[in-house]
């Protein structure tokens, strides 16, 4: 097993309120098969042993589908491997001596709780926002009684992969959340049963979205590059399309 | 249903305060303005057919206000609501991040996407000597009002004067190269099928649409204009 000496730079912040900034550390014995969190249990281990705090980071079922992890490894979201998130990036990606940069997501709308752990809630209230469908409980419906084309339905099952990382809006220059919402408002509108809400969908979610302080889209596709679950910008352009169409037929 | 705004605040939170709104304010806007280039270009292009037709064409604007006003209105119009939404949503953007990043990767935005605002504002400062220059003719050095022909010719003479535009349409070209792809987007009118095509159709737009600008001055300096 081939093991390896790395350099960290991780920014360290005590609270939403203090100053930050990085300290730096070596991990001396690294191994390609551990993932990157595992790297920074192992770096914990020894500042525990050493009484010092640990550093902080957001995770959970380190598989790559809850879409807790995430920070920036030297500026890329969740690294420079693209399609994945940090828990399932691996340390073969990386060698002997590299020196890493380790930041936060940085946006006002995901302020820092501490150290590489933001508070993602501003992704909550934009889903409470619209981000659902409503409906009547009761009996079980059928299967298979409400018809949806294979190609609606591949599609909205591509939307619906968004695990709400943030990376999106980490990665891009605007701090914009439109990656997420478009898939949000793509993954419901592309669906028969998130048709009565398409248009109030698209107008409160957006409004949100901007009364969170998230950035405006500019095309860059700097989110999709780095989405861990390949997110489309198409996805963006049908939310601006839903969005201006609601304004259109609004009725209040 | 519980909503996290109220119904009146929803109610205000009007179309041009949202990000996507301005967006689309710009893409309209910056479309009118394309399209007023495609015009523009075919008029300057006359120079080729000789003097007579490049100072006929431009008597005959002069002489149709009819035209001519409701033209400019609407350009003045598309403009300040261009630079207006362009500069707001700048100051939105700068406040979005308070601190930024000690190190920040680059996953394939283009340079021309990166730099929108700075060739937009490039073309503003051109745009507004340009007006000084070929329309009041005031920082033209020899200007005879109706005599286009000579004031093109005569300021295209001067190498640093051929440059500047030169350079101009280089920016322009940048600007169009990736707003002509983002205003599909910011429409929503973008469809995967037809994504690979727009990018490459919007890069030889821009480019295209600024070499003919930028033929001109080249040409009469080269002296294959008489
Ligand atoms: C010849 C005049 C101009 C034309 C033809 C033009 C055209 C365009 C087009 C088609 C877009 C795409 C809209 C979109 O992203 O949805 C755009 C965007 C933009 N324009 Fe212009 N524009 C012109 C002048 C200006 C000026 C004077 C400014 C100065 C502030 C400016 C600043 C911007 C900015 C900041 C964007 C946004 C880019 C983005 O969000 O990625 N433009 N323009
Ligand atoms: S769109 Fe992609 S990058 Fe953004 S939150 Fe969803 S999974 Fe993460
Ligand atoms: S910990 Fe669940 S996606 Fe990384």
């Amino acid at each position: 097993m081939k093991s390896f000496k790395l350099i960290l730079n991780v920014w360290r912040q005590k609270s939403g309120n203090a100053d930050g900034k990085f300290v730096r550390y070596e991990v001396p014995d690294v191994s390609e098969h551990m993932s990157f969190l595992e790297m920074l249990d192992v770096l914990n281990e020894a500042l525990i042993g050493r009484g010092e705090q640990p550093v902080a980071f957001d995770h959970d079922c380190r598989e790559g589908i809850c879409g807790m992890c995430g920070f920036m490894i030297n500026g890329d979201a969740h690294g420079p491997l693209p399609g994945t998130t940090v828990c399932q990036l691996h340390m073969r990606h990386f060698h002997d001596g590299q020196e890493l940069w380790l930041e936060p997501w940085r946006a006002r709308a995901f302020p820092v709780v501490r150290d590489l752990m933001v508070n993602r809630s501003a992704f909550d209230r934009v889903i409470a926002a619209g981000g659902f469908v409503s409906v009547n409980t009761g009996g079980v419906p059928d299967g298979n009684t409400l018809p949806i084309g294979k190609l609606d339905a591949d599609r909205a099952m591509d939307a619906a992969a968004c695990i709400g990382c943030g990376a999106c809006v980490a990665m891009c220059p605007n701090s914009a959340a439109a990656l997420f919402t478009g898939a949000k408002i793509s993954h419901l509108g592309l669906l028969p049963q998130g048709q009565p809400e398409r248009n109030t969908r698209a107008e409160r979610m957006v409004t949100q979205m901007h009364a969170e302080g998230f950035g405006h889209c500019t095309s860059t596709g700097e989110c999709e590059a780095v989405c861990p679950k390949h997110i489309k910008l198409e996805v963006i352009a049908r939310m601006n399309a839903d969005f201006l169409r609601a304004k259109l037929r609004s009725r209040d | 249903m519980k909503s996290t705004m109220s119904v009146t605040s929803r109610r205000l939170a009007s179309f041009y305060q949202t990000a996507v709104g301005k967006k689309a304010v710009m893409a309209v806007t910056g479309l009118i303005l394309f399209l007023w280039l495609v015009l523009h270009v075919l008029g300057n292009l006359q120079i080729f057919l000789g003097r007579d037709q490049i100072n006929r064409y431009s008597a005959f604007l002069h002489a149709t206000p009819e035209a001519l006003w409701p033209v400019r209105i609407i350009l003045i119009v598309a403009i300040v609501l261009h630079i207006n939404s362009a500069v707001l949503l700048y100051l939105q953007k700068v406040k979005n991040r308070p601190i930024g990043y000690t190190k920040k990767g680059n996953r394939g935005a283009t340079v021309m996407s990166r730099t929108m605002m700075w060739s937009g504002f490039a073309l503003l400062v051109f745009i507004i000597l340009h007006l000084l220059h070929m329309t009041t003719g005031t920082i033209h050095k020899d200007f005879i009002a109706g005599d286009v022909f000579h004031n093109l010719t005569f300021a295209f003479h001067q190498p640093t004067v051929v440059a500047l535009y030169v350079l101009a349409m280089a920016l322009l070209a940048m600007h169009l190269y990736h707003g002509l792809y983002s205003f599909t987007q910011s429409l929503g009118v973008s469809n995967p099928r037809h994504t690979s095509r727009i990018k490459p159709l919007a890069a030889a737009f821009a480019i295209v649409m600024a070499s003919l600008f930028a033929l001109v001055p080249i040409a009469v300096l080269a002296g294959f204009v008489h």
